[in-house]
């Protein structure tokens, strides 16, 4: 993929009050998700009450960043013709290390991603915006200076 | 007075406001629910039935099923009652009909609108498109891919697995004139050979949209035998609601059609190993296979050694959408699901010509929606 991500015309978020420090925190490279201050269980996406148990105590912290890969696709033919650049590229179920899934872009790594792969918070810029993508801790390690 | 036909317990309402400011729909429905159910001293998972009006400007379509992965519930009955200043008034019957009908015990209805002082730019502003579309995900195709990676990564379950679905399909549509693959034969091969849409899914293991229509008229049991024509009966019914994006899917290779089944063949008094026709909806081959592991004719994974041991034609041992599904037929957008209906009432009365089946006196029709997310089951049968 050697497509420039952030020059592609692809959709944004639809950003709500609600949604906004997510988006917020993402524009920083942080992921920040909702938890209940009653069950106590992590909240994603944002909601006014718990999914849970329906409580308004929720509460924004910042997650680890980490998770493991539920699945994935490569995709090649792409829903929304502003994605058609970039293809084939990789979308991915994330299941957060706080509990909640979220589906995510995963960048390229050095093998092609597997159901289980552990992954990290890789911010990226796509279309003009800072996303909370995710890649394989794998890639991050060898991308690391020795 | 005569007997109650059900009964209101709790009630919510929010304040009116001029003008919203960055409020959605979605959020306020959530707080008037919250305080409706709570007002009626109930917790939130004692919700089992969802009645919703319409979403303009928000949810296009899967209202039901967007509000209750909204609010956590995983509802036995959902819908959308769409009768203008009617709608609350028909909300209230339609939840006691259902609650009488066995398929609920408690419905949530709600109504809720924001009132932005611009209108949205966007048709859709759920959480799917907030969520979800900025990253790449767009359409029903990479949402199933990702289900189908899970189920192999799971189980093992190849491609070929999957190809058999569609290659049943497109034989049993060589038998019927108005498939749109209908003189278009093709085999396993032909499957695995046809372009990768998202991996692992092949285009030929999706419907092709066509326009069409279908319509099924239902009456009392009683006004069907005065007309003296040969029909079907409804012998049980299931459904379920947990999610609508598959990110919020609470398992990525089994879904709530499992409990709606198990609901139609309990209320129908019967077991997968009676029915003589299986109209299972597959508008993708693992929506077919899912289904297959869901409704108990194999263990978990086990679909691809079911589907090697079965034939699956209208003279096989397990005839299994005799149309030739919408994989063979074509998807005319929603009627694509009623065409399991259609099929199972013409098998049932003996009028599917060159393909009618042998022993025809029941049939299990599944219809499914979103991602896996909205589940239907209908067991139908002739006296």
């Amino acid at each position: 993929m050697s497509v420039d991500l952030n020059a592609l015309k692809t959709p944004g978020p639809t950003i709500t009050a609600l949604t906004q420090p997510f988006w917020d925190a993402a524009a920083q490279g942080r992921l920040r998700i909702q938890h209940c201050e009653d069950c106590g269980k992590a909240v994603f996406y944002p909601r006014p009450i718990c999914p849970h148990c329906w409580s308004k105590r929720l509460v924004w912290k910042e997650a680890s960043g980490k998770g493991q890969l539920k699945s994935f696709s490569q995709v090649d033919k792409p829903g929304h013709a502003g994605w058609l650049p970039a293809a084939p590229y990789v979308v991915g179920l994330v299941a957060l290390a706080e509990g909640p899934t979220m589906l995510s872009f995963i960048l390229p790594g050095a093998r092609p991603p597997r159901v289980g792969d552990a992954l990290l918070l890789a911010p990226t810029a796509i279309g003009g915006r800072v996303l909370p993508a995710f890649k394989s801790v794998e890639t991050a390690t060898e991308e690391k200076p020795q | 007075m005569s007997q109650a036909r059900g009964s209101v317990v709790g009630i919510g309402e929010l304040k009116p406001q001029r003008l919203t400011s960055g409020v959605t729909t979605l959020e306020m429905i959530a707080e008037v629910s919250r305080l409706a159910v709570f007002d009626a001293g109930l917790e939130p998972e004692a919700i089992d039935g969802l009645l919703v009006g319409p979403q303009v400007g928000e949810t296009p379509q899967h209202v039901p099923a967007t509000i209750a992965e909204y609010l956590g519930l995983a509802p036995t009955m959902a819908n959308v009652v769409d009768l203008g200043g009617a709608s609350g008034a028909g909300m209230v019957w339609r939840a006691a009909a259902a609650i009488e009908a066995g398929m609920c015990e408690t419905v949530l209805c709600v109504l809720a609108n924001n009132r932005e002082e611009t209108a949205p730019r966007s048709p859709n502003r759920n959480p799917i498109r907030e969520f979800d579309v900025p990253f790449g995900a767009s359409g029903a195709n990479i949402s199933y891919a990702l289900l189908m990676q899970a189920h192999m990564a799971e189980y093992g379950s190849t491609p070929k697995d999957f190809a058999m679905i569609a290659a049943a399909a497109r034989a049993n549509a060589q038998l019927n004139p108005d498939a749109i693959f209908f003189g278009k034969p093709g085999d396993v091969e032909t499957v695995l050979a046809s372009p990768i849409i998202a991996s692992p899914l092949h285009l030929l293991e999706i419907v092709m949209p066509v326009a069409g229509g279908e319509a099924v008229i239902v009456t009392s049991a009683g006004h069907a035998r005065s007309l003296r024509r040969p029909h079907v009966h409804l012998l049980g019914a299931g459904e379920k609601v947990t999610h609508r994006a598959v990110s919020q899917a609470p398992s990525l290779t089994s879904g709530p059609l499992k409990s709606a089944i198990a609901r139609a063949f309990a209320q129908s008094g019967t077991r997968i190993n009676d029915m003589d026709l299986l109209s299972l909806y597959d508008c993708y081959t693992i929506m077919v296979a899912t289904t297959i592991e869901d409704a108990g004719l194999c263990a978990s994974g086990q679909f691809g050694e079911w589907l090697r041991d079965h034939d699956l034609s209208h003279r096989g041992d397990k005839p299994l959408n005799t149309h030739g599904g919408q994989l063979g037929f074509g998807q005319p957008d929603l009627a694509g699901g009623m065409t399991h209906v259609v099929e199972a009432v013409r098998q049932l009365r003996g009028d599917a010509g060159e393909r009618q089946i042998g022993k025809a006196r029941l049939a299990l029709v599944t219809g499914n929606g979103a991602t896996m997310s909205e589940a239907t089951a209908l067991v139908l049968g002739v006296a």
